[in-house]
This record gives C-alpha cells, structure tokens and sequence, in this order.
C-alpha cells in the first residue's frame, strides 16, 4: 500500500509540474493579452514531434535544447502575423483564431508523422533506474523529467521576480500603455512573452513524449485538462495554475492507482428493474475508469462553490 | 468579449400594421423553395444531403443564439445536439411494439425537450461566468459529458452507438418515412419551424436584451437586468432548438453514437456559424450549407480536407470576421444603387490570382501528403488528373511560384476591389 502511494505521489508530481510546464505559459500569456491560447496544448505536441524529429538525428540533448526554440519561433510568427492582425475583431475572434490553429496544427502534424504513435524513446543516457522501492524500479528519466521541470519552475520565478525583464513584464501585464510611454516596445514584449510561453509548452513537449505516447491526439488529450488548470486556479493568476497543477497531476495518478468500485465496496447493485439496467454501468465503474472524467468533476465543483477560482481575483 | 456586430435589428412594430405579404412573404417563399428543392436536385445524394443541411441548418442557428446573439462563445453545444439525438432514439425504441399513438413526425419534440432540460441544468452552472471562463467551462463540461459517455455503455451504446428504426412507428396519413424523400420534407418542416422561432425570438424584448449583453453587460445590469439571467435563458433555449436538431438527426441517420456529442462536433458547428457568419441572422444557414457541402464535396477528393477546413476557418478570422453573409451585406448598398457593375470586374480580377494561390498551396499540401502518409504509393501521383512524380523538384517549383506569383497578385487585385469599391460607395452618396 505504502508502495503505491508512494510511486503514485511522485508519478503525480511529475504530471503535476509537466501541467504547471505549459499552464505558467498560458496563464502568463493570458494575463498579459486578455487572450486565451487554445492552441497552447498543440504547441506542446509540436515540441513533442520535432523532439522526436531531432533526437533521430542529433540525439535527445540537441532535441532538448532546439525543439522549444524552433516552436518558440513559430509562436512568434503566429502572434506577430496572425493574433496581432485579428487583435482589432475582438476577443471572440482571437479566441476562434487560436481555435483554428488547434486544427491546421493537428492536420500537419498528421500529414507529417502520420496519425500512429512515433517510436520517441527515453534516450540511451538515461535509461537506468535511479532507485528501487520494495519492489518496483523507478526509471531515471522521470526523475530527469521532474528535475527538469522544477529547475524550469525556480528559474521563471527568479526571472519575474528579480530581474528588470520580469519587472518590465510584470508592468506591462497591468499598465501596457504606461509601459510604451516609458520607452518600451509592448509590442515586441508581447511577441517575446508569446514565444517563451510557447516554449515552455514545448519544453514539457521534449520531455513528456518519451514518457507518455507521441501521437497525433495527444494535443486533443491534454489541452482540455489544461484548461481546467487554468479555470480552477483562477484565470490570469500563476500561483493558482501551480496549486491546481499539481491537484490535478495527484487526483489523477492515485485514481488510477485504486482500482475498486462501488460495487466491490457496497457489494452488488440495490437498483432493480430498467434503472438498473441503465445505471448498472455507474454502479460498477472503477474509480480508474473515471480518473479521465475527474478534472472536469473538479471543474464543476469548483464553479459551483467558488466561481472565481481557487486563487483568482479579477471577474474576466 | 464584448464585439462591436452590426446586426440589421428589425424595426419594433410600429402603430401602422405591416402588410400580411410584407410581414410573412420572405417565409412563404422559404416554404415554397424547401418544398420544390427535391424537384430540382432530385437525385437519392442531394436528398440526404439536403436532409444534413436541414439539420445543421437548426443547429447552427441555434448556436448562433450564444454567439452572434448574446455573444457567449461556447465549446460545447455538440452535447445538447446529443443528447436530444440519444432521447429521442430512446424514446422511439421504448415505444417500438406499444400501442402507442405518437406518430414519428412529433419525436423531434423529445429531442428539443431534452435540450432544454440539459440547457437549464448546465446552464445554471455555466453561465455563472461570462467571456473567456465561460468558454473554458463549456469546453470542460462537453469533455464531461462525452467522457461520461463512454462510461455508461448501456445508455450510449458504446463505440457503436444504440440504432433505431423509423418505420416502426404508427403510421399516420399513410406516412411510413421510409423512404428519403418523406424525412426530407419532415425536417424541411420542423426546419421552418424551428427558423421562424428562432427568428421569432431575436425581434422580442428578450432577444433585443441579448443583444445588449453582449454589447454592453455593464449598461444592462445598470438599467435593472440581471445578465447571469440572460445568459442563463439564452442558453437553455438554444440547447432546446439543439436538441430539435439532434432528434431529427437521430431520425434522419437512424443511429446516434457518442461521437456526435464531441468536441469534435462542437467545433464543426463552430465553424459552420462563423464561416456563414455570426452577425447575421442568415449567416448560420448560409453558412450550414456551404459547410455541409464543402465537407461531403471535399472528403471525397481529398483525404486531409480538415486542413483546408482550418486553413479556410482561420483565413475567415484574419480576414472576413463577418464572415459570408457580412460579405454579401456589403455589396447590398451597392446593388441597390445599381453600382454594382463599378465593382465586379474587379472582383473576378481577385479571384483568378486567387484560385491560383489556392492551387499552388494545395499542390504542396498534397504532394507533402503523398510523400509523408501514403509513402506505401510512392511518390506517382495525379492532381487534377495531371500525373507527376512528387519526388522530382520540378512540380514543387511550378507549386512555389503558383502561391507565390498567385498570392502577391492576389494582394494587389484586392486593394484594387478595395479602392473601387469606396469609390462606388462615394457615388453612391452624390446626389
């Protein structure tokens, strides 16, 4: 039991930081432009990809390192021909525009590598098991994966905490048009801020593909969870992200690790007649089975009892 | 999220009552056309497509009642389409055998039922936010409800889906809905039913209240309204016409599976309402019909048509936020003073460098295609029946320079189309 709960609390603080990885990015990026980027998560699979692409010809470091950067430079171009063209529409159409670019993302990379999962393994360097509890190995890339993304984390936090870049992000999130008159490009700080935002998506992209399977849905997966991150953190407040980060990455990993349903607890079903038929299936769901469905039950509840967010404060 | 639509609003009634054919004219000859449109294209395909488009059509409106009326954008309309769709073939297969004497033509009223249930339970959840939040909560709540889908296998049938069959109903003026022809006049009907509602609704006070929400939410709760209730009720009566649409899908398919309640449904109707165009009451039919037959049209040419689906979606956005109908509506001053003629040879101009561009990118796209997914071909391949090898660089030239030399011709017709369509403005405006 000990066992499981451990592997489970680091499997989920793992899943936790990759979510943080990518929400940091779009709660910034949201805070700054009052614009949500739906296509967040597909930028996250494009890291995905060109890691795997690069990693077949360079090896996983090269892949590490370019991949974020190539995608960063695609975030660029995107905000600076396309968000910034549709920013006079509306908020509806910059949404939408974002929307659109979930698809065109997802069909190229489908044209590319193909809709079957790509053989992206964990690399030669870090193929060992880093330590063993009772029984079961823990495999070192994980550890790697979670080193990674906590290094990521501190350094964000250092940067717009204590450096005059992040003080002159942190004015533009509130006064954009003080910050122009001060002498700054807004423009140009929004372009670099979407690109960073984009890449860090990709980071969690390089080091989530060998883990998880490296396909053309895994944006479709991922990206609704990581709205719920964002709503349930409270929008626009990097602190909440964090804290439902990691609630989520744990009520997902210990709902997988509890295979037992209602019925193995309460025995078989009380319900007779058509209702069983029908909501025998609920009766007997494992709680493994529902651990896809649980972000969106937390979302629920969280809307009902505190709309807000947990740590949101602005009514957007 | 407010977004400046400038929406024709039809006059309040005013004291001097309109003409019987002024008022209700525009809906005679709808009628008339809906019911000689299987004359015309009379074939079993453009029946049942026109059947789909009859669908969309009530889907598409109703969705634009969130997004063009009230200015919510939501990612999951699909789950009331679905779930109208569900009831209303579970609904026919408990009946199946009974006595019962509901004939098949008042089925669609479950399905819209349905839809206004689902619309008040989830309504009254998600519309406690407005704007981004409210988007992300919907996308959240269909993920919901699709996941919880694939849990309760009995109700949703699974992968497969639950079927039902149509003729097993009574029988009423000899209708037996066998054939396609007799559906396609039963959705023509509670198509135009359901439109006129719809339009119905935006001419009320309370359509005209919507309206001001999504203009300007503050100024509404100043004069006394209350905007979570607007939403709220907007929101439930579009899952109610939804749900119409769902049952007559259900009716129309004779199967409803889970996939029809997914996000991947949600984000066609998006598509289809903004490409028709939000601002406009007939943008969503405009824009269910040429979606719908873009979609049958271009799936059987070619196999990545969702790309060009986005690529369109997102070319829309940047370019044409009105979308089709905002398009047309702009030409309208024009036509009705007869300055029409000033613009269209500018216009064709556009277009040639256009379907050039379009041709170029395709090449690429298809020829990427050929070359990265369907490597088991080889690189021998046709496009427009022209046979060429994909592996060669003469065909990715001639490509390159159609987009290019196509794209920057096209860009300087437009700015022409442009200036001359001002400038036909302008003599409009002389004496």
């Amino acid at each position: 039991m000990f066992e499981i709960l451990f592997i489970s609390t680091i499997n989920g603080i793992l899943y936790g930081m990759l979510l943080f990885l990518m929400a940091s990015g779009l709660t910034v990026i949201f805070s700054m432009m009052g614009v949500l980027n739906l296509a967040h998560a597909s930028f996250y699979m494009l890291g995905a990809f060109f890691g795997f692409e690069i990693t077949q010809h360079m090896g996983f470091w090269a892949g590490l390192v370019f991949a974020p950067l190539i995608v960063a430079g695609i975030g660029m171009v995107v905000e600076r021909y396309g968000l910034r063209h549709v920013h006079r529409h509306g908020h509806v159409a910059e949404l939408l525009f974002t929307f659109g670019l979930t698809f065109v993302i997802q069909e190229v990379v489908e044209m590319v590598w193909g809709k079957l999962p790509v053989d992206y393994r964990v690399p030669a360097s870090l193929d060992f098991s880093a330590f063993t509890v009772f029984a079961t190995t823990y495999p070192a890339f994980k550890m790697f994966a979670l080193l990674v993304s906590v290094v990521i984390f501190l350094a964000l936090l250092l940067v717009i905490r204590r450096t005059r870049i992040g003080l002159i992000v942190q004015a533009a999130l509130s006064h954009p048009d003080m910050v122009g008159m001060l002498g700054h490009n807004v423009d140009r700080i929004f372009m670099l801020v979407f690109g960073v935002g984009v890449a860090l998506a990709a980071v969690a992209g390089v080091i989530a593909g060998p883990v998880l399977v490296t396909q053309s849905n895994m944006a479709g997966l991922l990206g609704p969870i990581l709205f719920v991150v964002v709503v349930v953190g409270g929008l626009g407040s990097l602190g909440g992200a964090f804290v439902a980060s990691l609630l989520i990455g744990l009520v997902q990993t210990y709902a997988v690790a509890f295979n037992i349903s209602l019925a193995d607890v309460f025995g078989s079903s009380p319900l007779t007649g058509n209702v069983a038929f029908y909501l025998d299936d609920l009766w007997n769901v494992t709680v493994a089975q529902i651990a896809p469905i649980l972000p969106y039950l937390l979302l629920v509840l969280i809307l009902i009892f505190r709309p807000r967010g947990l740590m949101g404060t602005n009514n957007r | 999220m407010s977004q400046k639509t400038d929406m024709k609003i039809p006059a309040l009634p005013s004291g001097a009552r309109e003409s019987f054919l002024a008022r209700f004219g525009i809906w005679i000859v709808a009628a008339i056309v809906l019911a000689g449109l299987p004359y015309v294209f009379s074939s079993g395909l453009s029946v049942s497509t026109m059947c789909m488009m009859g669908t969309m059509i009530i889907f598409a409106l109703s969705y634009n009642m969130l997004l063009g009326q009230t200015g919510l954008l939501s990612f999951g309309h699909a789950v009331f389409f679905g779930l109208g769709g569900f009831l209303t073939a579970w609904a026919m297969n408990a009946v199946v055998g009974t006595a019962s004497p509901v004939p098949l033509f008042l089925f669609p009223i479950m399905g819209g039922f349905t839809g206004l249930v689902f619309g008040i339970i989830l309504g009254a959840v998600s519309t406690k936010r407005s704007g981004t939040a409210f988007a992300m909560i919907t996308l959240g709540i269909a993920e919901l409800v699709s996941s919880s889908a694939l849990i309760l296998r009995h109700f949703f049938g699974g992968e497969e889906g639950i079927t039902l069959d149509r003729t097993d109903m009574v029988q009423v003026f000899g209708l037996s809905f066998g054939p396609q022809i007799q559906v396609y006049y039963l959705i023509a009907v509670w198509c135009l039913i359901s439109v006129a509602a719809m339009y119905a609704i935006t001419c009320t006070p309370f359509g005209r209240i919507c309206n001001a929400v999504r203009d300007n939410p503050e100024r509404v709760r100043f004069i006394g309204y209350n905007t979570q209730t607007v939403r709220f009720m907007a929101f439930s009566l579009s899952g109610l016409f939804a749900g119409i649409g769902g049952g007559l899908a259900a009716i129309n398919f004779e199967i409803m599976n889970s996939a029809q309640m997914g996000v991947g449904e949600s984000g066609a109707v998006i598509l289809m309402t903004y490409i028709g165009g939000i601002g406009n009451f007939a943008g969503p039919i405009i824009g269910a019909v040429v979606v719908t037959y873009l979609q049958l049209m271009l799936s059987d040419v070619t196999d990545v048509w969702q790309l060009y689906f986005g690529l369109l979606f997102i070319g829309m956005v940047m370019y044409a936020p009105r979308g089709l109908a905002g398009l047309l509506a702009l030409q309208q001053p024009l036509l009705q003073t007869r300055q029409f003629h000033r613009v269209a040879p500018y216009y064709v101009l556009a277009l040639l460098p256009g379907l050039v561009a379009i041709t170029g990118l395709s090449m690429v796209i298809e020829m990427t295609y050929q070359l990265a997914v369907k490597t088991a071909a080889g690189p021998a391949m046709a496009f427009f029946y022209v046979p060429f090898n994909a592996n060669s660089p003469l065909p990715w030239i001639i490509a390159v320079i159609l987009f290019a030399v196509g794209t920057w011709l096209f860009l300087r017709a437009a700015r022409l189309a442009g200036d001359a369509y001002s400038e036909a403005l302008a003599w409009r405006k002389l004496p």
